[in-house]
């Protein structure tokens, strides 16, 4: 073993193709979208965690004398909002805030929309009509509207948030899991598996659910920007976190009628809104291409 | 099924939709935590204000009473009464939706006119710079949050280079198609954001069929086996892509009222929750929803007439 049977002159050790760093990648499952994201994805979360270390200033604490500062000013790099605040330390302490929304925005909907999918493809019958009809209402009101409506019953901030994604966003994960069931529960494992008397729950934890969570997965990132995007729509409109908090949404709020005076207040965190969304964009596009 | 049975079975299913939603926005109110009377009178509420309050909002009746009401009222076209302004909701409503259906209107047409464009423009390219380009770009412009691109627009066209007002509606048409032209902008770019990607992937894989390559045997102008051949056929999948999001453009415009101060649906809705006039917010969430349904059933029916082969079954 070991030896190089199609040409035994070449030494074994002498590499036959030199991977380009494109094919490397491929070998350990990655594609050029899919490093991107992470690599951008990585130094938000690692900015995010070290805000305290990566700034002096407080985000919350105000000094009037130093208001409007442009970018580029001494002390201030990326300059100073109306109130004085150092703009660097609101973006990245709202960093913390905005990966909080992403990632418990998806917690709920992608295990519930995941358990409706499967047991309405798996089960059939009328579990999966009355859940796909369920479904055909849930999609008749316009995502942001709905979440909206809940949040106007329940009153405005982060938990009512939360509370309006988790009651509406399990919504794609159901559907792409139910499709990906229906493919699958014809397939002989599964037909082995209940041959060899394993129970309805069993099956569908076991067989069913590794092999149809794979989209729904892919499918997290995508939901996840759209639940930045909503909650910076919810707080550009007053109904998430609540001021002083910083938060990009709000703070593009506070900016808006600066917009003259003081251009960076809605143009930075919009940046970081947009550099946050796009690394989580390419990483759900990179995982799709992998598939 | 024959075009007829497919259009009762599509209403059918529709009828059921609508009467899903009445429940929904009805539960809304009445199974979620918080009472609509308690969070109206505010934190300084006696437990007596509330009770009064509930009682006179009809809040005490049995459910399914309370249901009917609000059923019949729909159908009548009475929505209530705002509790903010004390007017009915369906004056308050039927004075704007016409603003919002227009910049809605307005933004598919702009939204049309950019998919064709660059969905074309990169899938003829397909792989070399301009390709790249577009594919960049509306990725960037898919991120971002309608209400930024908004006021990016704003500081940009308006403030920067004065070619278009800052914000508001007009009086005139002329004025409306001009003060609307950079929100409907907006929402069009963040629509034609996804559909431009499809629209490019649509056309790249269908420029591969036979058809196509047999149109181009003949002879036929490229220009023309583009147009009848390639885009007739790949603008299906498109268009149902555009129903799919008909919603999150509602959504979306509702937002840019906001930002460019349009006094439509967008600016009543978001004041009635700050304000918590649940009555307004109910109406509304109602009236989008049913537009969301109407688009979606015209896609469908559409289908059979963009493209004579699709068969009902």
């Amino acid at each position: 073993m070991g030896e190089n049977v199609l040409n035994p002159a070449l030494p074994h050790s002498a590499p036959l193709l030199r991977l380009s760093f494109g094919m490397r990648l491929q070998k350990i499952g990655l594609n050029p979208t899919l490093l991107a994201g992470l690599v951008i994805l990585s130094v938000v979360v690692l900015m995010a965690i070290a805000a305290p270390l990566l700034t002096p200033y407080d985000p919350i604490a105000q000094k009037l004398d130093e208001a409007f500062k442009p970018p580029l000013s001494p002390n201030h790099p990326l300059g100073t909002d109306n109130f004085g605040r150092d703009m660097w330390s609101r973006i990245l302490y709202s960093a913390r805030l905005d990966l909080q929304i992403g990632l418990l925005s998806v917690v709920f909907p992608f295990v519930f929309g995941i358990f409706v999918g499967i047991s309405a493809g798996y089960l059939g019958g009328h579990v999966d009509t009355v859940l796909m009809r369920v479904l055909d209402v849930m999609m008749a009101f316009p995502f942001l509207v709905l979440v909206v409506a809940i949040m106007s019953v329940m009153g405005p901030g982060l938990f009512s948030m939360y509370v309006a994604f988790g009651l509406v966003g399990w919504i794609p994960y159901a559907r792409i899991t139910r499709g990906e069931t229906l493919t699958t529960r014809n397939l002989e494992y599964i037909h082995a598996a209940r041959t060899i008397g394993a129970t309805t729950p069993r099956v569908m934890v076991r067989h069913v659910l590794p092999n149809v969570i794979g989209p729904g997965l892919v499918y997290v990132f995508t939901g996840m920007v759209l639940a930045i995007l909503v909650g910076a729509t919810l707080s550009y409109l007053g109904l998430g976190p609540q001021p002083p908090t910083p938060e990009w949404g709000a703070m593009i709020a506070a900016g808006r009628q600066f917009l003259l005076q003081a251009p960076w207040m809605t143009a930075l965190p919009g940046l970081a809104l947009l550099i946050f969304g796009v690394a989580l964009s390419l990483i759900g596009d990179g995982l799709a291409d992998r598939r | 099924m024959g075009r007829g049975a497919y259009i009762r079975r599509r209403l059918f299913l529709t009828v059921f939709v609508l009467f899903g939603v009445t429940i929904l926005i009805f539960g809304m109110v009445h199974f979620l935590p918080g009472d609509p009377a308690a969070t109206l009178l505010g934190d300084r509420a006696t437990t007596q204000n509330i009770a009064e309050l509930r009682e006179q909002l009809g809040l005490n009746k049995p459910l399914p009473e309370q249901y009917w009401m609000f059923v019949s009222g729909l159908v009548r076209g009475q929505m209530g009464t705002s509790m903010q302004f004390h007017q009915p909701v369906r004056d308050m409503v039927v004075s704007r939706l016409p603003i919002s259906i227009g910049l809605a209107l307005y933004a598919i047409l702009l939204a049309a006119f950019l998919t064709f464009t660059f969905g074309l423009l990169a899938a003829v390219n397909k792989d070399t710079w301009i390709d790249q380009l577009v594919r960049v770009s509306f990725l960037f412009v898919l991120t971002m949050p309608n209400f930024w691109l908004g006021i990016l627009l704003i500081l940009v066209l308006s403030l920067g280079l004065h070619w278009f007002p800052v914000a508001g509606f007009g009086t005139t048409f002329t004025d409306h198609i001009w003060y609307l032209f950079l929100p409907a902008l907006t929402i069009a770019l963040a629509l034609s954001a996804v559909l431009i990607r499809n629209l490019r992937s649509s056309v790249i894989s269908t420029t591969r069929s036979d058809y196509v390559r047999t149109a181009r045997a003949k002879g036929l102008l490229e220009r023309i086996v583009l147009m009848r051949h390639i885009l007739r056929n790949a603008v299906l999948s498109t268009v149902t892509i555009f129903g799919l999001q008909f919603g999150f453009l509602i959504g979306g415009a509702l937002v840019v009222e906001i930002v460019f101060a349009i006094p439509g649906l967008g600016q009543l809705l978001f004041t009635s929750i700050t304000s918590r006039d649940y009555p307004v917010v109910q109406a509304i969430t109602v009236i989008t929803a049913l537009m969301v349904i109407l688009v979606n059933l015209i896609v469908d029916l559409s289908y059979s007439f963009l493209d004579p082969r699709v068969t009902y079954g």
